[in-house]
């Protein structure tokens, strides 16, 4: 390489930074805007290990009993973990997924999360309650334990009790269709 | 007068801001090392709901939970590793404020040094060759007369 080529291409360096950041930046952008992409979502530590056992007591008035903790541990097929509270206004746009869930056959146990549970019978009174079983994490310690960052979120574990998928924030219909649909059918 | 009284109340502000980083005494272990060791692990961890503070600075709900947590661990005499590592174990490399070295976080702590080392390599190259460019010739018996007569005219 001669001095004068070397020269043009040290000149052309900024350009071809510029231009790969911006390839970069479109891209992050393109898979915000398709969904595949979100800066703020970090992926569970849990995945792939097994779900933190959960010794909690049942929602005090609703139907719905308690669970043990060897339902997590080994479930036999996959069942959702989905944390909620009747507070929470993400939670109230996120049921009627779980309902649907649960007509079509899907288990979910349920964690009421830092809840009165008075309360928690009334949301569930009136928007359907979806749930296999269902406990109460009055001070939030089982969160922690899932490690997490707020209402809703949603766990699946597969018949193994290996946590497998988690989903922070609400689940839409498009949530179901493009994410939790194909993993319920691979660890069916 | 009230303008220095003023001052003088920001500066102890801004000294005592860290040091009353937990808003409530209530939440304060009641012994002090115990409590500065709580606090020296809360600086460290992240606010999972903020993002950009530390569980010791944000007064989200769950930061206030993941501080309680850390004081009972620390009462309960646990070193402050372990306390660090179960909550390492739960919420992951991110909720480190200081990351730690691993194959994930390898790049990040590499691109300092890769930069640097790309500037001091395009530094040494433009360097050696200013240096293996040859200097102008030396003046021709004309040009040397043409200098001497200019310089005369100026």
């Amino acid at each position: 390489m001669s001095a004068s080529t070397s020269r043009r291409a040290l000149l052309w360096a900024p350009l071809g930074l510029a231009a790969a950041g911006g390839v970069g930046f479109w891209a992050m952008l393109r898979g915000m805007k398709d969904g595949s992409y979100d800066p703020r979502g970090v992926p569970s530590a849990l995945l792939g290990k097994p779900a933190p056992a959960l010794t909690l007591p049942a929602v005090e008035g609703v139907d719905t009993p308690g669970f043990a903790p060897d339902a997590l541990a080994s479930p036999g097929s996959p069942v959702l973990v989905n944390f909620w509270a009747s507070w929470c206004v993400p939670c109230v746009v996120e049921h009627p997924q779980l309902v649907a869930l649960q007509r079509r056959g899907v288990r979910i146990l349920g964690v009421n999360y830092k809840d009165r549970p008075a309360e928690a019978a009334k949301f569930l009174a009136r928007h359907g309650n979806p749930f296999a079983g269902l406990v109460a994490d009055a001070d939030g310690r089982a969160g922690i334990e899932y490690g997490l960052y707020g209402v809703p979120e949603t766990y699946l574990l597969d018949g193994g009790g290996i946590i497998r998928w988690r989903w922070a924030g609400p689940m839409t219909p498009d949530t179901l269709s493009a994410e939790l649909d194909p993993l319920l059918r691979r660890h069916a | 007068m009230r303008r220095l009284a003023l001052t003088l109340l920001l500066a102890m502000g801004l000294l005592t801001g860290g040091a009353l980083a937990v808003g409530r005494p209530a939440e304060m272990l009641p012994d002090p090392a115990a409590e500065a060791r709580a606090q020296e692990i809360g600086r460290e961890l992240r606010c999972m709901v903020c993002q950009n503070q530390s569980i010791e600075d944000s007064e989200a709900d769950l930061a206030r939970d993941l501080r309680r947590l850390v004081r009972e661990r620390v009462a309960a005499g646990e070193s402050s590793d372990s306390v660090r590592d179960y909550v390492h174990a739960r919420y992951g490399d991110f909720v480190l404020l200081r990351p730690p070295f691993n194959l994930v976080t390898a790049p990040l702590w590499a691109l300092p040094v890769i930069v640097l080392g790309l500037g001091a390599l395009t530094l040494l190259r433009m360097r050696r060759r200013t240096a293996a460019r040859p200097g102008p010739a030396p003046l021709s018996e004309e040009e040397r007369a043409r200098l001497a007569a200019l310089e005369r005219d100026i």
